[in-house]
């Protein structure tokens, strides 16, 4: 049965578009949040997204995936354009969907479901909207929950377990879907400092594994450790992009300088 | 046991409440009966209100949301007594006019039916207010992360939403069921037979008012006490996966 270890990823196509944003722009109101940004992912790439507090890094990945409506821009998902009525919503709520299914996200706060133990998280999506049989789906739980160093806590509930493990089990549960594509919003900005580490040692492993992944993170050493592209966000534009050691090590904006400057 | 009874002067009592007639037991239980009917039905229909209420008053449009606000405000301002009369009466001639006008005679609507209408209608005001407290309380990730995998909105509102609500909604709802259960007695005044008439029919044929209103009271007193245990169980099931407020034991 094809399934969806390390192994597995295919390595052979690394030129295909995973995600492809073009020109995308988001207000709320009158505030112009994103003001045309674009990005491409191949198969493999880590990109990080960087910038300051309110430079709209969250607008984007929740844009990328519809959770905000965009106001305007063009997202192909996999070869695929996400179709969009003029106003931004998406025209085809089955497609989103599906595509959804393909962007796993780990957020900020982990959003666990507090109601589910761990294994029931991690096999809900499967189960429910990707209607993988159920045996086979607390496999996989099982064996991504071991992965994260979960293994013995798969019948404990969210709640009784500290921040690092609710994201560890919360990037188990993105893996459950074998997405496409992963999102992550700042997946250690809750933690306490002595939690940060384990989170990153597992993101750094599924970045050595191949899969691809928007990082907004505010963790520049790991940005630079990880990504193999950095993108920075200043006021909803990209003001500076390029390869981490370029960006990190040879800033050209002065803003990008100030920025590298005030957070260490 | 006899000779007990005989002599705390309860023979009398005793003969009265026995099941078979001459006895009134019968009757009163008929009336539990069809008070517990009753206040399920209303109760389940209030739910069904509220939901759908919750559901409109938070997401839905303007106009829907100002005629829930007009339904809730009404219902929860005007005395249930009053409420029952108008919607009795309302609810019943309604019928009656769709089923001339449709070239039947007078129907004979049954009195559970009617009393589940009237009562469904009254709990569901309050049931909405309820739910759509409980909704809201949901901390918004938990919903918005089965958005960000793909999740249909209504296996949405089935897998997450109304899990995540029961807690915060078993108390509240746990209030309505008990004021379900007693708002039967109101009926009374459009002559269904529950359990407060079947009372007051058996005391006044009897004169023996003081055995069966204490007869009534600790049948009422019983069916708070199993819906206290059974609520118990159902919160702390819908309390799983959250740490206890007295700290773990
Ligand atoms: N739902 C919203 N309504 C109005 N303004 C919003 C909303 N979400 C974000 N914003 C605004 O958009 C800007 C960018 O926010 P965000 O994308 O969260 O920034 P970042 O993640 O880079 O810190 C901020 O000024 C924020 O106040
Ligand atoms: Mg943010």
């Amino acid at each position: 049965m094809a399934e969806l270890g390390a192994e597995e990823i295919d390595t052979q196509n690394a030129d295909e578009e995973a995600i492809r944003v073009t020109d995308l722009r988001k207000s709320f109101g009158t505030l112009e949040v994103l003001k045309g940004v674009s990005l491409t992912a191949h198969k493999g790439d880590v990109v990080a997204i960087i910038g300051g507090s309110g430079s709209g890094k969250s607008t984007f990945l929740r844009c990328v995936n519809f959770l905000e409506t965009p106001s305007a821009g063009q997202i192909i998902v996999g070869g695929e354009e996400i179709k969009m009525r003029p106003d931004g919503s998406p025209a085809d709520r089955r497609q989103i969907e599906r595509i959804r299914t393909q962007l796993g996200m780990v957020f900020q706060a982990f959003n666990l479901w507090t109601h589910r133990t761990l294994l029931e998280n991690v096999i809900e999506v499967p189960v429910h909207v990707l209607k993988v049989p159920r045996a086979q789906a607390i496999k996989r739980a099982e064996e991504l929950l071991d992965r994260v160093g979960l293994g013995d806590k798969a019948d404990v509930f969210p709640s009784f377990l500290s921040g690092g493990q609710q994201q560890r089990a919360a990037i188990a549960r993105a893996l459950a879907v074998d997405p496409r594509v992963m999102l992550f919003d700042e997946p250690t900005s809750a933690l306490d400092p002595e939690l940060v580490g384990e989170v990153l040692t597992v993101i750094r492993d599924l970045a050595a594994e191949g899969r691809t992944m928007l990082l907004v993170t505010h963790e520049m050493k790991f940005a630079r450790e990880v990504a193999n592209h950095v993108v920075y966000l200043f006021e909803g534009r990209i003001e500076e992009q390029g390869p981490p050691a370029e960006v990190f090590g040879n800033p050209k904006s002065a803003r990008l300088k100030q920025f590298l400057k005030t957070v260490g | 046991m006899e000779p007990l009874l005989e002599l705390l002067g309860l023979a009398k009592s005793a003969e009265l409440l026995s099941l078979s007639p001459p006895g009134w037991g019968g009757n009163l239980l008929r009336g539990l009966v069809n008070s517990l009917q009753i206040a399920f039905g209303a109760f389940g229909f209030g739910l069904v209100i509220g939901l759908f209420g919750a559901y409109g008053k938070l997401y839905g449009g303007v106009v829907i949301r100002d005629l829930l606000a007009i339904y809730t405000t009404v219902i929860r301002a005007v005395p249930e007594l009053v409420l029952i009369l108008i919607l009795y009466y309302v609810g019943t001639d309604l019928v009656n006019k769709i089923a001339q006008a449709f070239g039947y005679g007078r129907v004979e609507i049954s009195g559970v039916f009617a009393g589940i209408w009237v009562l469904g209608i009254v709990q569901g005001a309050y049931s909405t207010e309820v739910l759509r407290g409980a909704i809201q309380a949901i901390p918004q990730g938990q919903i918005e992360a089965a958005r960000a995998f793909g999740m249909p909105s209504l296996m949405l509102m089935r897998r997450v939403t109304i899990p995540a609500m029961m807690s915060f909604a078993v108390p509240g709802l746990a209030n309505l069921w008990l004021i379900a259960t007693k708002d039967t007695a109101l009926l009374a005044i459009v002559g269904f037979s529950e359990l407060t008439l079947e009372t007051r029919q058996a005391a006044a044929s009897t004169r023996a008012y003081f055995t069966f209103f204490l007869a009534a009271g600790a049948l009422y007193m019983m069916v708070t006490l199993f819906s206290g245990a059974a609520f118990n169980r159902i919160e702390k099931w819908a309390r799983r996966g959250q740490p206890s407020l007295r700290g773990k034991n």
